[in-house]
């Protein structure tokens, strides 16, 4: 299984180009951090990806098949998507937006079967969020609602996940925990693709990174070639060292001053 | 807090269990309690007797069968029809304050319904039939109207919800410019305005009993469809629901149950809102659970309604929609002041 977009073009109506003949390819077994400035294009790949969003040009392959010509159940039964638009007012307990996980399996009036529901408790126990189970939804704090939202993804059962900022909200531990976990269905044979905004810690979990600015691709590659101190200026303007003393460590030095030649 | 909350969710997750067969036994026995109460009280025997057709006196016969039955008949399948069409709107709206009213349907049935009773005057035409007709042509109507006006909104649910708002307010304007029209036939066109069910016969009841069926079932089928669509649509299109095309079904079944309710009743309010919303309660927004509760519920609530509108100043009838709106509302208000509405952030 692998996912594959080729001289992506995307632009929304009336709009200017979002993406700019994007070619990306994204393999089982590897997590693939998208990094980029606000704005440059990420949120919009990941919903090109999934077939939410018909890119004016370029083709999206899921495995060896075009995503434009599957239907959104089928999509749903191959990419897990979490995103950053699930509505607050949920009026579900966690357990239920959790099953909701199920629907692209299974016909519109069934009933959860046992195996659904016991699946939606390992999901919610591997989030470190299963007290909550009967809890109402819209009563979690932001990042207990993250963690369902991705326990959601995780009961879909896709070998694809998409995955739009899943650290949001989430504490230095639970962040800690999310990456193992995406490394963990990496190893499963899963593809895993995350949008970052961290540059501290999705480092040391991604295979491959890509960089993204203002919807052209500005260096793909190991963690260590695309997130040099010169990518990292010319595209976030900010000046920042990375430097990685072992494989399992980090050690970043940021001055919070305007780097040369940016002209600020 | 957080144990009795969760303490809370699996109690109501048992008591959902007994619901749907409780509310239906409630309906058994206000049907029961219909048939025997009126001008003339029938002994639940002599009603027993008279459903076996073992009855040998035709007047109670008559009453029965010809009267009361086919009225509590309509009233449960209009009753369910209208619970289950704001069922329907909340959901669409994601909004447990929605219903049918606010896309101008019941308005725009109601116009049609009182231009059918004006004609009908012009040509010395009896005309019931004709303003069935024309109600169900106006709720389908002004439904299309209001959809081909908000489709073009960037959020499905606003654009339509102000484009409903402003065409119910002109479908309004216009049946109370016919008032002035009316002459002698205003007392029918109040039938329309303020809702009731002495016109109801076997005919009414027969035409609305198969589309509150389909509306059941078709409903019930959707369930989990239903329960994705209250994601939005972004995470319902990720899941794998087609939103936009379920939310075009929904609007064209809300037309229909509408419209069909208020050419045999006229326009009955609070139906639509209060049951659904109350029953969400006590099920919580599971539509898998929602959906056969909702529609006995709103059959159970419309023929005590109905019962009450004809019985307490008997010989006169009290239009129902007095009782629907003064039971909804204070349902309403003991709610708001007990809970937040479910759903509300």
């Amino acid at each position: 299984m692998n996912l594959r977009v080729e001289n992506l073009n995307f632009a929304y109506q009336h709009g200017p180009p979002v993406l700019k003949e994007v070619s990306l390819r994204f393999d089982a077994g590897r997590v693939t951090g998208l990094f980029g400035p606000n704005g440059s294009g990420k949120s919009t790949l990941l919903r090109c990806l999934n077939g939410s969003l018909h890119p004016q040009g370029g083709h999206v392959l899921i495995g060896d098949r075009a995503a434009a010509k599957l239907s959104p159940r089928e999509i749903a039964r191959l990419i897990a998507v979490v995103s950053q638009d699930t509505p607050v007012a949920l009026p579900f307990t966690a357990l239920e937006v959790v099953l909701l996980g199920r629907y692209p399996h299974g016909e519109s009036w069934r009933k959860d079967s046992p195996e659904d529901v016991q699946l939606a408790r390992e999901c919610l126990t591997k989030l470190d969020v299963a007290e909550l189970a009967e809890r109402r939804f819209d009563q979690l704090s932001g990042g207990e609602r993250q963690r369902v939202i991705i326990a959601r993804a995780l009961a879909q059962q896709a070998p694809v996940m998409l995955w739009d900022e899943p650290a949001s909200h989430l504490d230095i531990n639970h962040q800690l925990g999310l990456y193992r976990l995406a490394q963990g269905l990496a190893a499963e044979g899963r593809v895993v693709v995350m949008v970052c905004h961290d540059l501290l810690l999705a480092p040391l979990f991604v295979d491959q990174a890509v960089l993204l600015n203002a919807g052209s691709i500005c260096a793909t590659g190991s963690i260590g070639e695309v997130l040099r101190s010169a990518n990292i200026s010319k595209v976030f303007g900010v000046n920042v060292t990375l430097n990685w003393p072992t494989n399992d460590s980090i050690a970043a030095t940021l001055k919070p001053t305007v780097p040369a030649g940016s002209g600020g | 807090m957080t144990l009795n909350q969760s303490a809370d969710n699996e109690t109501a997750r048992r008591d959902a269990r007994w619901l749907a067969p409780m509310l239906l036994l409630a309906l058994l026995v206000a049907m029961m309690v219909a048939l025997a109460v009126g001008s003339v009280a029938i002994s639940p025997a002599k009603i027993v007797q008279a459903l076996l057709g073992q009855s040998h006196d035709d007047v109670t016969s008559q009453i029965l069968f010809d009267a009361r039955l086919p009225r509590i008949l309509a009233a449960g399948f209009v009753g369910a029809a209208l619970a289950l069409a704001g069922l329907a709107s909340q959901t669409l709206f994601r909004n447990p304050l929605a219903s049918p009213s606010v896309i101008g349907v019941s308005n725009g049935a109601a116009l049609g319904a009182v231009v059918g009773v004006l004609l009908s005057a012009r040509f010395n035409h009896e005309g019931y039939g004709l303003s069935v007709l024309l109600s169900l042509g106006g709720g389908l109507a002004v439904t299309a109207l209001v959809f081909a006006l908000g489709k073009g909104g960037r959020y499905f649910g606003h654009a339509l919800l102000l484009a409903g708002i402003a065409v119910a307010a002109l479908c309004s304007a216009l049946t109370t410019a016919m008032l002035y029209l009316a002459g002698e036939r205003l007392q029918s066109i109040v039938f329309w305005l303020m809702g009731g069910l002495w016109l109801a016969n076997w005919r009414e009841a027969l035409l609305v009993a198969p589309v509150t069926l389909l509306g059941l079932v078709t409903l019930f089928v959707w369930s989990r469809d239903l329960n994705v669509a209250l994601l939005g649509e972004r995470s319902a299109r990720d899941l794998g629901l087609d939103l936009p095309r379920l939310q075009r079904r929904l609007l064209l079944l809300i037309a229909v149950l509408t419209s069909m309710a208020v050419s045999v009743s006229g326009v009955i309010g609070f139906i639509g809102l209060i049951v659904p919303h109350l029953l969400r309660l006590i099920t919580g927004a599971d539509h898998r659970r929602l959906v056969v509760p909702t529609a006995l519920g709103g059959a159970l609530l419309l023929i005590l309604a109905d019962t009450c509108a004809r019985t307490l100043a008997s010989p006169a009838e009290i239009p129902v929609g007095i009782f629907t709106a003064v039971t909804g509302a204070s349902v309403f208000l003991w709610l708001l002041q007990k809970r937040r509405p479910v759903g509300t952030p």
